[in-house]
């Protein structure tokens, strides 16, 4: 039976995992499908003032909102915004910090102590003051939105990366294949993948939450995403003055943000247990 | 292996506890400077122009240009940074545009009301995450572990901000037991830290502590639910992980008695984990604060910032990441300091 | 017989344990028996993973999560230690009659707290009741002396890691003597410790256990240990005791093929070490009868089908096999 077939086996009897992991792919299908299951796709665009501010109902699945608009087919699509937001900005954290993490564990001088100083500098702030400071210099708007959050998550990576390559550049084995003549750079670089992988994989999936909540805070402090982009914490601001008439307009996005966060942590605890060989039950 | 320090036996564990602080001492600083560098060059060398967000929206050209020449930022850079390096040492962090007065000035003011928040909602996190902590990991696998786990999990994922505002709707709109907002609804008590409770209890004014806790509740509990799933989910781990342990194994076959295990010998050690988590927490709470304080209207350095966010009163908003910074690193510092002495073997690094 | 002289401190009899693992369940101990009288030193001699450990650890009941233990006796001072409540036992047996010297020092004392703090505890539930603080001080600073740590009031006041691995070996010395037992578990205590420290820690713990009339269980897997401390010799393997005899004539004669195969296998001078053909059996689904016998040289069908009894080959000399060498 090959490693990936016994690997997906192992996956899906873990029910963490796995319940996160179907979370996740529906979070994937509702956004990318989001403009055939919307009932209302206009939406996302046109407002309909005579019917604004109504509760749930069977026309309204989630009620409408302050400007008569569907809040189920605005959720539906936020859902594509947010995972737009959240897969670049990770993306891009992880391609700036693997990398540096890479470069910082191989080598061992100035360079190494000045990116790990940098990261440090980068998580002496706490992450969001940090991505709202990037978002006001830059102007809000999704794209600074995207590049602050990427700016703030880096050095995650970095520090996972880094641990890594340092220990494993320290192991007899490299100093063997260095004796026999392979490049140590190479070497290093193609072993200590593999093994970083599992936790930069569960980093990824972890951050994915962190980052769908600091987006949807900044969207909610305005210095992100901006009405009438359906963004799931912009509407949570909309909806705070009609309170605590129109509940719904508060509750529903909330919830989906709940939804999408815990399967994403789901999916990242899950995937740890499994994939971390440490943890180990029973008679050693 | 006692040395004499001016007629002071000192042991020498205590001699590395202290060398070790010091060392930590000297160095953060240079995470510090770097910080200010780092600020530096978000607000002067990102922006298209500098001077215009200073400025605000409602500047004109002529405003603007003045502006520019009077915080020379026509000058070259490494003068600017000269000169804003000489400007932070003199706590000197420009003027708000909301209030008109300094920014620093606003700050001090503001942040006695975000410390009173952050910390009873770091208490409340310990107090509650500490022990379930402890009991889901000594009940392992039973229905209340599970139950915390599923609880803890949950946790993490719900937005602060919403949360807040969930049970704002709850407990304030419709059921009406909490205030709406606000820090307190009778008059402050005499300010002798800025602490609202601790002020109230220090002056015997009751009516104040009443008021003032009323109105703290839903705040801190709210601000508190993250990090108490963090330490929760920490402590949890942690027991467990020290429950394994070769001199636990020790202290059963030789009779100690259970209680004193668990609660002196396992505890300690267990606890490593969640104080190193309690400085990265302290983050999260100063993060979460920005939105918790705009929700319930609570007049810290979070609805400062929120503030000075809808006004583009950029000079406020790099004081206030400032500050948090400076803060924050100082906070993790002291965590560290800490651990040394529930951990004797950290000061040997 | 053989210990009609001396009485009886301990009496292991057919003690089967199992660990319920991931892996499936391994059967750790099968019928194991074993004897120690009052004063005398016992040796448990095996390899790695024979089960001398777990022994012990039964004796005591502190068996790590997903041991059980399935059936046997237990027999201390008249009482089967399996039946006693949890509270009694924890009270005055561990601890106090039956003390623990554990494998490795370093990790068996807590890191966080200062020595003195964790031997003081020892004294105080695990002492005598009635002594007060200053007596209690007092006999601990004795005790110290008498393992030869220089110093010992200073000493009490620093944290295990700044210590030696010898030094804390007599730190657990001390603990282990310092309530008065009539058993002392050592479980391995040189195991962890440099050759030269080694010598010194055997002579010590040999000069405060002799004459003092306690009995020690002596965990080992290095023969050349036992044969210096032990007056009487069990040896193990997979799960299974084989072998009961006094310490010389063990070493001299050994008729148990496992035991033979075991003492050839010890470095001779020409520097050649032999190994015995075959591996440990997985426990998981251990050999049928006698659990050597896919590695002896003596064995037949029979001992496939039949786990031979405990029998006399010599004057106080016990062997479970059917066909004893020598």
């Amino acid at each position: 039976m090959s490693g990936l077939r016994l690997a997906w086996i192992k996956f899906s009897r873990d029910r963490l995992a796995f319940s996160g992991f179907l979370i996740i792919l529906s979070l994937i299908l509702v956004a990318v499908f989001a403009g055939v299951l919307a009932p209302y796709p206009e939406d996302t665009f046109s407002i309909h003032p005579a019917a604004r501010l109504q509760p749930p109902s069977l026309t309204h699945f989630l009620g409408t909102d302050s400007m008569g608009r569907d809040i189920f087919s605005r959720l539906l699509f936020g859902a594509r915004v947010t995972l737009i937001i959240s897969i670049i900005a990770v993306g891009t954290s992880l391609l700036i910090g693997v990398p540096l993490g890479l470069i910082a564990g191989y080598s061992e001088n100035w360079l190494s102590e000045l990116i790990m100083r940098i990261a440090d500098i980068f998580l002496s702030i706490p992450q969001i003051i940090l991505a709202i400071l990037l978002a006001q210099s830059l102007g809000p708007s999704i794209p600074n939105v995207i590049l602050a959050l990427s700016i703030t998550y880096w050095p995650w990576f970095t520090r996972i990366v880094f641990a890594e390559t340092r220990s494993l550049k320290q192991t007899v084995f490299i100093e063997a294949t260095e004796a026999l003549g392979a490049n140590p750079l190479r070497t290093t670089v193609l072993h200590v993948l593999p093994n970083v992988s599992s936790s930069i994989i569960v980093r990824s999936s972890i951050g994915m939450g962190f980052t769908i909540l600091t987006a949807a805070v900044l969207g909610f402090l305005g210095v992100g995403a901006q009405p009438p982009t359906p963004e799931w914490g912009v509407t949570i601001a909309e909806s705070r003055q009609y309170l605590p008439d129109a509940w719904w307009y508060a509750t529903f996005p909330g919830l989906a943000i709940f939804f999408v966060v815990m399967g994403f942590n789901m999916l990242g605890d899950g995937l740890r247990d499994i994939l971390d060989p440490r943890i180990r039950r029973g008679f050693e | 292996m006692y040395r004499s320090r001016g007629g002071f036996f000192v042991p020498k564990m205590t001699r590395k506890i202290l060398s070790y602080a010091f060392k930590r001492l000297v160095f953060a600083v240079p995470t510090i400077l770097g910080l200010l560098v780092l600020t530096f060059f978000i607000s002067r060398v990102i922006p298209a122009d500098p001077a215009a967000l200073v400025a605000g929206e409602m500047a004109t050209p002529g405003q603007i240009e003045a502006l520019r020449k009077q915080y020379s930022f026509d000058k070259p850079l490494y003068v600017q940074l000269g000169l804003y390096l000489g400007q932070l040492l003199r706590c000197d962090l420009g003027k708000s545009l909301y209030s008109g007065r300094r920014v620093f000035r606003d700050l001090i003011d503001r942040f006695p009301a975000t410390l009173e928040l952050t910390i009873v909602a770091m208490l409340v996190s310990i107090l509650a995450g500490v022990p379930l902590g402890i009991v889901a990991a000594l009940k392992r696998n039973s229905l209340l572990d599970h139950v915390l786990r599923g609880f803890t999990v949950g946790g993490l994922a719900i937005a602060t901000f919403w949360l807040g505002i969930m049970l704002q709707l709850l407990f304030s709109m419709w059921l009406g037991v909490t205030p709406l907002g606000g820090r307190i609804g009778v008059s402050p008590p005499k300010f002798i830290t800025g602490l609202y409770i601790l002020d109230a209890v220090l002056t015997l004014n009751g009516t104040a502590l009443l008021s003032a806790i009323q109105h703290i509740t839903l705040p801190a509990i709210t601000l508190a639910f993250a990090s108490f799933a963090t330490i929760t989910r920490f402590t949890r781990s942690g027991v467990l992980d020290v429950m394994q342990r070769d001199f636990i194994l020790y202290e059963r076959a030789m009779g100690l008695p259970p209680r004193l295990i668990v609660y002196k010998y396992l505890l300690r050690n267990a606890m490593i984990s969640t104080v190193t988590q309690i400085g990265l927490l302290f983050g999260l709470l100063l993060a979460g604060a920005i939105v918790i304080e705009m929700v319930f209207d609570w007049p810290g350095l979070g609805l400062y910032a929120f503030q000075s966010i809808i006004l583009s009163d950029y000079q406020a908003i790099l004081g206030v990441t400032l500050w948090a910074g400076v803060v924050y690193v100082t906070v993790n510092l002291m965590v560290d300091i800490a651990l040394t002495f529930i951990d004797p073997r950290k000061a040997e690094i | 017989m053989n210990q009609n002289q001396k009485e009886t401190l301990l009496s292991v009899s057919c003690l089967t344990v199992h660990f319920y693992t991931d892996r499936g369940v391994v059967k750790a101990l099968d019928r194991a028996e074993l004897n120690v009288s009052r004063g005398e030193v016992v040796g448990l001699i095996g390899e790695s993973g024979c089960g001398k450990t777990t022994l012990a650890r039964s004796v005591l009941r502190v068996l790590p999560p997903g041991g059980r233990i399935i059936d046997g006796t237990v027999l201390f001072t008249g009482k089967d230690l399996l039946k006693v409540k949890e509270n009694d036992l924890n009270t005055s047996v561990r601890g106090k009659a039956i003390t623990l010297i554990p494998q490795d020092p370093f990790n068996s004392f807590n890191p966080v707290f200062p020595v003195g703090t964790q031997i003081k505890d020892i004294m105080k539930w695990k002492g005598n009741a009635q002594d007060g603080k200053e007596i209690r001080e007092k006999r601990i600073l004795e005790m110290l002396e008498q393992v030869q740590i220089p110093s010992p009031r200073d000493q009490l006041k620093k944290y295990p890691h700044q210590f030696s691995g010898g030094q804390r070996q007599r730190f657990m010395i001390a603990m282990a003597l310092l309530p008065g037992p009539s058993l002392v578990i050592a479980d391995e205590p040189t195991t962890a410790l440099d050759v030269t420290v080694e010598a010194q820690i055997l002579q010590l713990m040999a000069s405060l256990v002799l004459g003092r009339g306690i009995s020690v269980l002596f965990i080992t897997h290095d023969l050349g240990v036992a044969s210096q401390i032990c007056e009487r010799v069990v040896v193990m393997y997979a799960g299974q005791d084989m072998e009961d005899a006094p310490a010389d004539s063990l070493f001299s004669n050994p008729r148990h093929p496992y035991t033979r195969e075991l003492l050839e296998s010890l470095p001779n001078p020409e520097g050649s070490i032999k190994d015995i053909p075959g591996e440990v059996p997985s426990l998981v689904r251990p050999p049928e009868g006698c659990r050597f016998h896919p590695r002896c040289s003596q064995a037949t069908d029979h001992c496939s089908r039949q786990r031979p009894e405990k029998a006399a080959v010599a004057a106080d000399h016990w062997v479970r096999c059917f066909h004893p060498v020598g």
